[in-house]
């Protein structure tokens, strides 16, 4: 925890550069710099239009259905006899997960801006899913690229893509996973720049994405932070997401970083194990380097080459992390750790039998690890887990991993 | 610094235009680069364009992606790119050399560890695709002082704003990508071309060459009208590709791109020589 925090500090990035500090910035090819100053005149404009945010609020809560609960996992919380557990509720979001609160929000940008074509990267699926339920709503075409390896591995989540109207492109360059279908999405915006919007899914990416997403995301945090309030009369002690990109983290920081009695937890997933180096965990054992747009950390070889990762849950296997984590790191204000695996697994069982709520294997990350914190905490202390998703897109991985044929 | 300007004043006085071949360092085989690199040079090519390998080479349409993935698959690094430029210099000593890749694997290096090594490697100058005139303060400072070129892209969505920004930053030559997309991808509209080189000439004196979409003497012709140089890559590395991939060897694969370079070099110089 860092000693002294200063609110301002945390309004002040991203500058105009797009910068948290080193991390961020705009790395693409010239092709992309204009269309990606006109979404950030776009958006600053937004942003400050009262029509716009009415808009986006009333699609969240009558679309989306939010605001989300605010849910004390009393047995398990009793089971453990620390710290008592709250989960917030994105897995009852429209669409299963928080993703869908930032494609809500760069729907609106597109429409805007009168672009007929969204494209978008995915891993799990569940951006892929949120963001072809917003084009279908608003008739664009979309075009969903996804790596080779995670079509295997979320085959629901793909038929429900195309279900919605969807192209859903299997990208079988490189290690066939959401890294490559970034790629994949930015080649394909750099040749269809003109009509196309390009929904990013989470805090990373070129300026400005990581800060558009953040605000759009923000809305899981504020609501925490009024809720905890309410429900308890106080802030939480602690917050815990899993980090991929980090949306659904920053979501959920981002309102309580100047709250200084709060401390954060991003959770990443330790693969294997993190000192095996088969492991998605960029954070806890990457160095800075530049890809997707962003400065950040990065799993990379000392060539500068990006490596490939590992992780059961495909929305977590990326190389990267968004540039405000990075940052977040470096100042001392969140501290990172990794969950592995078979931790997150057990978590996935544990809560979907003890609680009745079947966690996606991403958010499974931060309950396996929010176990652990609270067990070191005494039972007058909150934490706030993040329920980034829903578990449904995963059960045949799981069943597979059980030895189970369905 | 001096042999980018030197070889295009000096094509400039004979009336003729550049031919820019691209290849990736490495692809096919480790050791195939610095041989190819003199071929090319005698079929005809004034300045060599050589890719850094990357593992996420998100400009790259998929012919060159293959190329990085072979070189890769050789364990190429950017260190061993810096190494054959400086094997390539022990022959030849007045062909420019220009370095094209991606930001991270430079960045891994340290901008100034990598401005010496390329001073030292006899390395004219570098394009770097995802460092935008934003970004690149920091490394054209190194550049700089190791007197390295810094050739930045121009692309048919740069608006007149931006060009003027480019051009003040950058020294060699201007590279104009020639159609949106990325490399391999469509037909370039030569008329299209024509009007957006007089855009940027009007902020610059430097040489304007045109990659992306050049893929024959045809298109290469059409574009040397009004470009100072052409760029050829995605055209060569099928080529190689396509004919190893037919049971052809690695000769037999080389001397079927020079064929394609030879062809291109004849497209540019007829119409040098009419104009």
């Amino acid at each position: 925890m860092t000693a002294d925090i200063n609110p301002e500090l945390y309004a002040s990035v991203p500058d105009q550069h797009g910068r948290f500090g080193q991390y961020g910035g705009k790395f693409v090819a010239e092709t992309l710099m204009s269309a990606l100053a006109d979404l950030e005149q776009l958006y600053r404009e937004m942003a400050n239009d009262p029509d716009f945010q009415r808009e986006f609020d009333t699609d969240l809560a009558h679309y989306v259905g939010r605001p989300s609960p605010l849910y004390e996992a009393s047995r398990i919380s009793d089971a453990i006899g620390g710290a008592r557990i709250f989960l917030k509720r994105e897995d009852l979001n429209h669409t299963g997960a928080h993703k869908v609160n930032n494609t809500i929000g760069q729907a609106l940008l597109a429409k805007h801006m009168g672009k007929k074509r969204v494209i978008a990267e995915t891993g799990a699926g569940q951006h892929g899913v949120a963001s072809a339920t917003v084009a279908a709503r608003l008739g664009l075409e979309c075009h969903v690229f996804m790596g080779a390896e995670d079509v295997k591995r979320q085959a629901l989540n793909v038929y429900r893509m195309k279900l919605l109207g969807a192209k859903v492109i299997p990208v079988t360059s490189g290690s066939r996973t959401l890294k490559d279908a970034m790629n994949e999405a930015l080649r394909d915006w750099v040749t269809y720049v003109d009509n196309t919007f390009y929904i990013i899914g989470t805090v990373a990416g070129p300026h400005p994405y990581p800060m558009l997403v953040r605000d759009f995301q923000s809305v899981i945090g504020r609501e925490a932070r009024q809720q905890s309030l309410a429900m308890t009369g106080r802030l939480p002690d602690a917050l815990v997401a899993c980090v991929g990109g980090g949306s659904n983290a920053i979501g959920l920081f981002h309102p309580f970083l100047a709250d200084d009695s709060v401390a954060m937890y991003g959770v990443e997933a330790g693969g294997h194990g993190v000192e095996t180096g088969e492991h998605a965990a960029p954070l806890s054992a990457g160095t800075p380097g530049v890809l997707h747009g962003n400065r950040t950390y990065l799993m990379q070889d000392d060539n500068g080459q990006i490596l490939h990762t590992h992780s059961v849950s495909a929305g977590l296997d990326y190389p990267g992390v968004g540039p405000e984590h990075a940052w977040l790191k470096d100042i001392g204000r969140v501290n990172y750790v990794a969950a592995n695996d078979d931790e997150a697994l057990t978590a996935f069982h544990r809560w979907t039998r003890m609680e009745g709520i079947m966690p996606a294997l991403e958010t499974a990350h931060a309950l396996a690890y929010a176990e652990k914190l609270a067990a070191t905490m005494s039972p007058e202390q909150h934490i706030i887990v993040n329920l980034s998703g829903r578990g449904d897109k995963d059960i045949l991985t799981v069943a597979a991993i059980d030895g189970i044929e369905l | 610094m001096t042999r980018l300007r030197d070889c295009f004043q000096s094509l400039e006085a004979a009336g003729r235009k550049a031919v820019i071949p691209y290849v990736v360092a490495g692809d096919p085989q480790r050791d195939t680069t610095v041989p190819l690199m003199h071929r090319l040079v005698e079929a005809g090519a004034d300045v060599l364009e050589i890719g850094v390998p990357f593992s996420d080479p998100m400009s790259e349409g998929p012919v060159i992606q293959l190329g990085h993935e072979r070189a890769l698959a050789n364990g190429i690094s950017l260190r061993d790119v810096l190494a054959m430029v400086a094997s390539f210099r022990e022959r030849n000593q007045h062909t420019p050399v220009v370095v094209m890749g991606y930001a991270n694997p430079v960045e891994r290096m340290g901008y100034g560890a990598f401005a010496d090594a390329c001073a030292a490697a006899g390395v004219d100058g570098l394009i770097t695709v995802d460092l935008p005139p934003e970004e690149v303060a920091t490394l054209n400072t190194e550049l700089k002082r190791v007197q390295l070129d810094n050739i930045f892209l121009i692309s048919p969505t740069t608006p007149d704003v931006r060009i003027s920004t480019i051009t003040a930053e950058a020294s060699g030559f201007i590279y104009y990508v020639a159609v949106k997309g990325v490399t391999g991808a469509g037909n370039l509209d030569a008329d299209d071309v024509a009007q957006y080189l007089e855009r940027i000439r009007r902020t610059t004196s430097l040489p304007v060459c045109v990659g992306f979409g050049i893929k024959d003497a045809a298109s290469a012709a059409s574009v040397a009208n009004f470009a100072d140089g052409v760029v050829v890559g995605s055209a060569l590395i099928d080529t190689i590709a396509k004919a190893m991939a037919s049971g052809a060897d690695e000769a037999q694969a080389t001397e079927q791109a020079l064929a394609l370079l030879h062809d291109i070099r004849s497209g540019v110089d007829g119409v040098a020589s009419a104009a």
